[in-house]
């Protein structure tokens, strides 16, 4: 039989995997700080006797968009939004450093800073801890500082300061919690040129056009191996057609 | 089956999720103490279908690998505590806090509550409660014949009697303050509980600890801005009808698969 059904089958199928990200980042559109997925369809030949004529195709997720996505203004403060790149390390749940762009923050029930999913934002040394009674403030280099309580005329005093890092984007994968993680486990380094806003949040940066346009090119693509599915069977019914005795 | 349909699906919900949070922030835009929320959005799990970095052959390595995401979710719906506007209402019960802390209130059941919201009057016992009738912690007594109620920044409450030169103080009123307001559970009737989430209360004068200092004949106004509950408005109905397009396209997908 011909071998063009398997080489359809494959295409359709990885059309539809390549669907699924293109969903996941349309889902993702209004997460704060998301970085959207790239994928790429890589074509595979197939090697052995007889002609090359057969070239299958896998799809691969090729790492992460890492252009910057719009800044809001919420005006709470413990809000931060990095501009340009750069990342905020946090503690993931297997207690290695993470990044993430998403910079709502809080302060846990035991005075640390931490991410809305509960990861622990690091510090130059460890988690941070900050206390509650004050007029917080993030300022560019991450530094946090709040007005010092009963202090006549008011005067900020830093509490700490939140680690920014920018390791090169070559280095990170993201980890099945969506957080980031440098390739070789090594933490990246403190970089004071990371340039972070307080009392800001960096929106998703899915590009929803891009998205609903490739989804519509995908579906069209899974329509096309569908008619070449159709053309196989019609080409089986008629070589068995010949071969009938009748 | 298909990924898409089921991931489409998770982002539905969460601008349904999204929506629900605006619209009740809308609703209570003219809520004296009310906070505002905001929904919070995560990318769920990601599952590596091929590992980067695995054995294409003995000597070569897939360059990059397959990793699906999963969609997203609504990991919190979070209260913003940011200072309401402060209105002048003239009326001498009414007091408003600029700063941190929450009047605390007693519960029919024994149990304290906080709130912003300090549209306060008077029971038939003579004390200060709240517009549903909670009474106001530590207790407030005001006598029937009290005249020119005053307030101070400090929460001393001081009122006059007729015939009586020297004026008489009551109070004063206390505020609490938590290490994570945001952890606190929304009751209802403009109250939140203490949680494990948010710390224990910490109690203390107002204008000490930043707690913040009392503002008499003023009530605090909702902190909800309907121009940005409109935008998000907008972008999360857009959001909800792009999905619904990944519905779709994943249901067109399926349809002429199963026309074959």
């Amino acid at each position: 039989m011909d071998r063009l059904i398997y080489t359809t089958m494959t295409g359709a199928k990885q059309v539809m995997e390549q669907q699924a990200t293109v969903s996941h980042n349309m889902a993702n559109a209004a997460t704060t700080g998301f970085r959207a997925q790239l994928d790429s369809f890589r074509a595979v030949p197939v090697e052995g006797k007889g002609l090359a004529t057969r070239t299958q195709v896998v799809d691969e997720t090729t790492g992460a968009d890492y252009s910057q996505g719009a800044i809001a203004q919420t005006g709470r403060s413990l809000d931060m939004a990095i501009d340009g790149s750069g990342w905020i390390a946090v503690q993931g749940t297997d207690g290695k450093e993470a990044y993430t762009r998403s910079g709502s923050l809080k302060i846990n029930q035991n005075g640390l800073l931490q991410t809305q999913a509960g990861e622990l934002v690091l510090g130059d040394s460890g988690p941070l801890s900050i206390p509650y009674n004050s007029s917080l403030m993030i300022g560019k280099d991450g530094t946090i500082s709040q007005e010092t309580p009963g202090v006549i005329p008011v005067t900020m005093e830093v509490v700490g300061q939140i680690k920014l890092v920018n390791p090169p984007a070559d280095t990170l994968k993201r980890g099945d919690d969506g957080l980031f993680r440098s390739k070789d486990g090594s933490p990246a380094v403190k970089d004071p040129a990371v340039n972070a806003q307080g009392g800001a949040l960096e929106a998703s940066n899915v590009n929803v056009v891009e998205a609903m346009v490739r989804m519509i090119g995908l579906g069209r693509q899974f329509e096309m191996n569908m008619t070449l599915l159709k053309n196989v069977e019609s080409n089986a019914t008629k070589a068995s057609q010949i071969m009938n005795i009748s | 089956m298909i990924r898409s349909l089921l991931i489409a699906k998770t982002g539905l919900d969460a601008m349904q999720t999204q929506l629900d949070v605006i619209t009740n922030n809308l609703a209570n835009v003219n809520t004296n103490g009310f906070k505002r929320s905001r929904a919070v959005f995560e990318d769920l799990l990601y599952q590596n279908v091929r590992q980067p970095g695995g054995q294409s052959s003995q000597q070569t390595q897939l360059p990059s690998g397959l990793q699906l995401g999963t969609g997203v979710k609504a990991v919190a719906a979070e209260r913003l505590f940011i200072q309401g506007n402060l209105q002048r209402t003239g009326n001498d019960k009414d007091v408003a806090i600029q700063g941190i802390g929450f009047f605390q209130v007693l519960m029919p059941d024994g149990t304290l509550s906080y709130t912003r919201d300090g549209e306060f009057q008077v029971d038939n016992q003579g004390y200060l409660v709240t517009s549903s009738g909670y009474q106001v912690q530590p207790a407030i007594p005001i006598p029937a014949d009290a005249q020119s109620l005053t307030i101070g920044r400090d929460g001393t409450v001081s009122y006059t009697r007729p015939g009586v030169t020297a004026p008489e103080t009551a109070g004063p009123i206390e505020l609490a303050s938590f290490i994570n307001p945001a952890g606190l559970e929304a009751k209802g009737e403009n109250l939140f509980v203490e949680t494990s989430a948010s710390g224990a209360p910490i109690i203390g004068q107002p204008t000490t600890n930043g707690l913040g200092s009392l503002s008499q004949q003023y009530v605090e106004t909702s902190n909800v801005n309907v121009v940005e509950e409109m935008t998000n408005m907008i972008q999360a109905q857009r959001s909800y009808e792009m999905n619904s397009k990944a519905v779709t396209t994943s249901d067109q997908m399926l349809q002429t698969l199963s026309q074959l």
